[in-house]
């Protein structure tokens, strides 16, 4: 008798002839996808509505296994490449799903006029400390003293705290979670989806692979366990408080706010011009 | 009053980035991202004020890079999209030139040359980059490159621009210099209808059977946008007909190098366009381009009053390079003066097709091309 082929529910969110993906044993990505897709999935967004954006790194496959429109661009340029699609089409829905590296190291200055313009863009970056795709060399949320295959004497570099980096930047909307928070950081998704204007939420996720053998965290599990261990859930605390320490990453909402979007403003002066225009043929 | 927001038509007195920057709106351009860069300001100034009287986008980024990609974005978003830079910045675009390219994206970069490398001379002309543009980005891969000679041509050549970016899938660069850039002339604007625009392929089957990266038997694939439904994917890696990425397959990354560059070599007859001034018969053939080919013109005329049969060819495409006319011309001269405001680029180029006909190569730049006699000097000790 013939097996029945079990379709995962959520399956027609995905690319599944890309699959099986690249990622890791232990890795968090397909934690990361899996929120994402519940949270389109319970907010029923229209998926021809929706484009998917990464840039390089693990997680950067990500916009290659979402069923929508997605590109994958450039190192560091998916921020650039997303406000030429939303200036283009407001009506689109651009969720970029990226790394630490990618977004923060050569795409950092992206990222700041982004959101000082204050662009609908949502970006989902995956902070796993380090860069993972080339094998695990430090980056710029590597902690202190954390040995990687460029810092192997302990890394002297002190790291960014995403969190107050975003805000600082005029993010309307910044969260940061845990893998191991999966129904707040869903929520958190579902939240960011709903906002007009630039959006960050932060996921801090294991990389046992290349970055937690090096840092006694060997598997997957350990990390989590340092997840739970060290995360402390605040609600809207001071972000400029929230560098990552390892006893201590604290999670939850901080910045929620209203703010006219960028493409909003732009579209409106085009309107008003061409309805001055319009009055002077008249 | 007639609303601003029509599009020029008739005779007008502008300089070159303004020129380029009405041809840009005339093509249908309703997208434009850039970073201010002299001597190319004037055309994101411009563009500024008319982009929305058209309903049209400009933004400033926060540097090149940023505006190659956003210029990426937008063309996938489904506007015909541009740029406008000069050295520095078209160096800066060179990594995105390359995604445009493995990702067949319809999209204009304008380059006013100044002098470089470098910083260089902001305010002065150069045609330093000729050759960039062709090589700038990593990998194997062709472009196309117009060369304007006039304030006229930074009109006409920028729709012309649209319309190859548009046909062949491909970034298409404008390399004007300074000089085009900042003068004044009268240009002459043909009315809309008399105006040949043409828009990239759509494709025409249904989302379950759209292959993003199946070409026609032109080469070129149709081109479906973001929010139309067809749920594609592209990727600046290698990739199949699906747009999945397939990095390990040497098949898959060898037909696909192979047919980015073949949908331009093989279309080459169909793209390359010069100018050809009393060519037929021409002992001495100069070969110039840009605002050197003004004083070429000037030069050929001067020798041909001297009874010296010169002639002037023109390439008003550089890339792909008007081989077949380099050849031909070079066939019965006695020799090529190839004069440039660089150090020696598309020389080489002449070079490789005239064969065993001399080349006589005149370098000049830092403040102003050549003038007419210094090339009919060349003229007459070729002759």
């Amino acid at each position: 008798m013939a097996r029945e082929i079990l379709q995962h529910p959520l399956s027609s969110y995905l690319r599944t002839d890309m699959m099986p993906h690249i990622w890791c044993p232990g890795c968090g990505n397909g934690i990361v996808l899996n929120c994402f897709v519940h949270a389109l999935d319970e907010l029923k967004v229209d998926l021809n509505k929706l484009v998917v954006i990464s840039g390089i790194g693990c997680i950067g496959r990500t916009a290659g296994y979402t069923n929508t429109d997605s590109f994958h661009t450039t190192h560091g340029r998916s921020i650039a490449f997303a406000t030429g699609v939303k200036l283009a089409n407001p009506e689109l829905d651009i969720v970029i799903v990226s790394g630490d590296g990618d977004l923060f190291a050569i795409g950092g200055n992206h990222f700041i006029h982004a959101a000082r313009r204050n662009i609908g863009i949502k970006v989902l970056c995956v902070n796993n400390f380090n860069y993972g795709m080339t094998g695990g060399q430090l980056g710029p949320t590597t902690p202190l003293d954390a040995v990687t295959t460029t810092s192997p004497y302990g890394n002297s570099e002190h790291p960014f705290n995403l969190v107050h980096l975003a805000a600082a930047s005029g993010a309307i909307y910044v969260a940061r979670w845990t893998t191991l928070h999966v129904r707040r950081l869903t929520q958190s998704i579902k939240k960011m989806m709903q906002k007009e204007g630039f959006c960050f939420i932060e996921v801090i996720s294991p990389c046992p692979e290349v970055f937690g053998r090096r840092n006694k965290l060997k598997s997957g599990l350990d990390m989590m366990e340092l997840f739970k261990k060290a995360s402390v859930v605040e609600s809207f605390s001071d972000p400029a408080k929230a560098d990552i320490t390892p006893d201590k990453i604290v999670v939850g909402e901080f910045v929620d706010i209203e703010k006219m979007s960028y493409e909003k403003l732009f579209h409106e002066k085009i309107a008003q011009i061409n309805e001055r225009e319009v009055e002077k043929v008249s | 009053m007639t609303a601003k927001r029509s599009l020029l038509t008739g005779v007008h007195f502008l300089n070159g980035d303004i020129a380029c920057a009405e041809g840009a709106v005339a093509a249908g351009c309703r997208f434009f991202a850039g970073y201010p860069i002299t001597p190319a300001t004037e055309i994101a100034e411009h563009l500024s004020e008319r982009m929305p009287e058209f309903g049209g986008i400009y933004v400033q980024m926060e540097d090149e890079i940023a505006s190659m990609a956003a210029v990426i974005g937008a063309s996938y978003a489904g506007l015909k999209s541009m740029t406008a830079t000069s050295g520095p910045g078209f160096s800066l675009m060179q990594e995105n030139i390359g995604l445009a390219v493995m990702t067949e994206t319809p999209c204009v970069i304008v380059d006013v040359m100044r002098g470089g490398p470098s910083t260089g001379q902001p305010t002065l002309p150069g045609q330093g980059d000729v050759m960039q543009a062709r090589w700038g980005s990593h990998g194997d891969y062709e472009i196309i490159a117009l060369s304007p000679a006039s304030v006229q041509e930074m009109f006409t050549l920028t729709v012309e621009a649209f319309n190859l970016a548009e046909k062949y899938r491909v970034p298409t660069m404008l390399m004007g210099d300074e000089i085009v850039g900042h003068m004044w002339e009268k240009v002459l604007i043909p009315s809309a209808e008399d105006l040949k625009i043409v828009n990239r392929k759509k494709p025409k089957v249904s989302p379950k059977e759209y292959l993003p990266f199946k070409p026609d038997e032109d080469l070129v694939p149709p081109m479906a946008c973001f929010g139309e439904g067809y749920r594609f994917h592209a990727t600046g890696l290698t990739h199949n007909e699906h747009g999945y990425p397939q990095t390990q397959s040497a098949e898959v990354h060898f037909k696909l190098v192979h047919r980015l560059c073949d949908k331009i070599r093989k279309n080459a007859d169909k793209i390359v366009k010069v100018e050809e001034v009393m060519l037929e018969d021409a002992d001495v053939v100069v070969f110039a381009y840009g605002i050197v080919a003004r004083s070429a013109l000037s030069a050929v005329r001067k020798a041909r009053a001297e009874g010296i049969k010169a002639g002037l060819l023109r390439p008003i495409t550089l890339w792909p390079f008007p081989e077949k006319q380099v050849a031909k011309a070079a066939k019965h001269a006695k020799a090529i003066v190839v004069p440039e405001m660089n150090c020696g680029q598309m020389v080489g180029e002449v070079e490789r097709r005239a064969r065993t006909t001399p080349v006589d190569f005149l370098s000049k730049f830092g403040e102003e091309p050549h003038t007419p006699l210094e090339i009919l000097e060349a003229i007459r000790r070729n002759n």
